[in-house]
């Protein structure tokens, strides 16, 4: 079992190893994670530290991003922020990730009038932009970080479920599901056990794109102010606060801005490597 | 009636389809005793396999219709039967094979989950019992490194391999019935032929009567006691095997045995029937062969010929052509 993953990893690895774009990706979510579980060494100050003498001072030794308008220290904000954003992505695409798919799955492989009312119920939900779902859902239910996430995630399950249910529409066809059916196995047992792990590959593929759209997600809540709320130190909050300055201030909006760039870009680069590691097509290349 | 493993009686099915419907099987019937090994043959599109998919109820619900008929297996009407009844029924007393084995595994699991999962859902055993089980399964189809295949994924096995585990797979709970869909089509002819003796074995063994779906007339003649000749959707002939073979009465049946390389001689020309397959959706009214038969008359193409009732297990033939000869009504 271990030298088997181990090899699959190794393989992985080796496909990974010759793809630069994804190498850079991957190395930017791993520094990511790092500093977000490193946050309290690496910050020179406390974030919420108030220090009214130093207002809004621009990038210097002391303050690397500078300050806001309260004087605390926008490089310290910064680390910390990566915990609110990554957390977020954290929860919102393995738990949409899960539910949708499973469902997907299930509803693909039972078919009939089960498959075709879940799937209205997607249509319902995809046709709204999911931006705009997303805000309304997160203002019902108040603004709290926990909130968005909520929010975030449920707008994010029909994606999953589109497309697990395109793969059980097929794989339900696959002569080893059908023989699993003549063996007796229940659907159920032949969705858990034959279609969704046959399903998976993409959807991995998705979930890690889906990464950096989630942090986007949660950065445009918070942004409006549906996210994070006050003190918490969180990217798109920071950009908001920022933009009042935005004319003689300009690095109180930028470094957020930038953090929330380079994060999402990592994760989108290591995913779009991924699915060109993944896909059976390309094998062999 | 005597005790039937599997008996089809007259039994029509169709697909329906944007004004009208494909008419896959058109009163089909057909009776597997115990312990006995019957042969369906016919070409593509003759309903052998929508037969077989129809006992194991695998067809989309919703997406066929069946017009008359009955079709009972083990005692019970499985055109009335719950899906509960079907799950007790697959797998613990209906076992299927497929035609081909390089699809028929799980790609992503080992052959020792899979294994052990269908031992295990039809015997309440402990992993260890179940994965001994599967080991002597193994052994009994002359696999030589049991305990490795286990560990394999499917695409580390050969076909004849795999088809040695699905037939494993298929004996597990010793099936009643075994319905094999041209189980040893994609093998190579040396792999096919040590395939289908460990079936009969097995089958022998189990006291498994079997359903063998092919159209390999040759394979048929080897391995069944009885014979059903399938064109569009209906038993065109029937009988013991040997007689079929030696006197083939209905033209199609004919027309099958001369398209074979192997029975006629050398420097004779292989005769292909000339013609195509009917199309379902417009069945002519009468005899479905009369547009490619060479001895279509009037008659066969104002009603359908049907088998000669009462004779059941007899030698016979769908055929107005060979029933006028004979005499019979």
């Amino acid at each position: 079992m271990a030298s088997a993953l181990a090899h699959s990893l190794g393989f992985l690895w080796y496909r990974i190893r010759n793809s630069p774009l994804t190498l850079i990706g991957l190395a930017i979510m791993v520094a990511v994670l790092l500093v977000m579980a490193l946050a309290p060494e690496l910050a020179p100050r406390d974030p919420n530290l108030v220090d009214l003498g130093e207002r809004l001072l621009p990038p210097s030794h002391a303050h690397w991003f500078g300050t806001d308008e309260v004087g605390r220290d926008l490089f310290s904000r910064i680390l910390f922020g990566s915990r609110q954003s990554v957390a977020v992505a954290l929860f919102v695409v393995p738990v949409s990730g899960t539910l949708g798919s499973f469902t997907g799955c299930l509803s693909g492989a039972v078919g009939g009038r089960t498959d075709a009312l879940i799937m209205r119920c997607t249509d319902i939900v995809l046709s709204v932009p999911s931006l705009v779902l997303t805000m309304a859902l997160a203002a019902a239910l108040g603004p709290s970080l926990f909130n968005a996430m909520l929010a975030i995630t449920v707008v994010r399950i029909p994606c999953y479920m589109r497309l697990a249910r395109g793969q059980a529409l097929v794989i339900r066809e696959m002569n080893y599901t059908k023989a699993a059916r003549t063996f007796g196995g229940s659907h159920w047992h032949i969705v858990r056990w034959h279609v969704f792990r046959n399903a998976l590959a993409p959807i991995i593929v998705q979930g890690t794109l889906d990464v950096g759209g989630t942090i986007l997600m949660a950065a445009a809540l918070g942004f409006i102010g549906l996210g994070a709320q006050q003190p918490t130190a969180e990217w798109g909050a920071m950009v908001a606060t920022g933009r009042n300055f935005i004319l003689d201030q300009w690095w109180y909006s930028a470094f957020p801005g930038f953090a929330i760039l380079v994060t999402a870009t990592g994760c989108n680069l290591f995913g779009d490597g991924l699915r060109d590691v993944l896909d059976p097509r390309q094998k062999g290349r | 009636m005597d005790a039937s493993i599997l008996s089809i009686d007259g039994l029509s099915l169709e697909f329906p389809i944007y004004q009208g419907a494909v008419r896959a099987l058109n009163g089909v019937s057909l009776r597997v005793g115990p312990k006995e090994m019957v042969g369906v043959v016919g070409e593509s599109g003759s309903g052998k396999s929508v037969t077989a998919m129809l006992a194991m109820r695998l067809l989309v619900a919703d997406s066929y219709r069946v017009t008359a008929g009955s079709l009972t297996m083990l005692g019970q009407d499985i055109l009335q039967a719950s899906e509960r009844t079907m799950l007790g029924l697959r797998g613990s007393q209906v076992a299927m094979i497929f035609q081909e084995p390089m699809t028929a595994l799980n790609p992503t699991r080992r052959i020792g989950d899979l294994m052990l999962e269908v031992i295990r859902l039809h015997r309440h055993s402990g992993r260890d019992e179940a994965r001994a089980e599967a080991l002597s399964l193994l052994r009994g189809m002359h696999v030589a490194d049991p305990e490795h295949v286990l560990r394999t994924y499917p695409f580390e096995l050969s076909g004849g391999m795999r088809q040695r585990v699905l037939l494993a797979m298929a004996f597990s709970c010793k099936p009643r019935l075994l319905i094999a869909d041209e189980p040893t089509t994609a093998l190579d002819v040396t792999v096919q032929r040590q395939v289908l003796l460990l079936m009969r074995e097995k089958a022998r063994a189990m006291n498994t009567a079997v359903l063998f779906i092919t159209h390999d007339m040759a394979v048929v003649s080897q391995f069944c006691q009885r014979v059903y000749v399938m064109y569009a959707g209906s038993v065109v002939e029937d009988g013991p095997t040997a007689e079929v073979m030696a006197a083939p009465r209905h033209p199609y049946t004919r027309g099958l045995l001369h398209a074979l390389p192997d029975r006629v001689g050398s420097r004779v020309p292989l005769e292909a029937i000339r013609g195509t397959v009917p199309d379902l959706t417009q069945l002519p009214r009468g005899c479905a062969f009369a547009p490619r038969c060479p001895l279509a008359r009037e008659a066969c193409r104002e009603r359908p010929p049907s088998l000669p009732v009462g004779h059941a297990g007899w030698h016979r033939a769908a055929c107005w052509a060979v029933q006028e000869e004979d005499g019979q009504p």
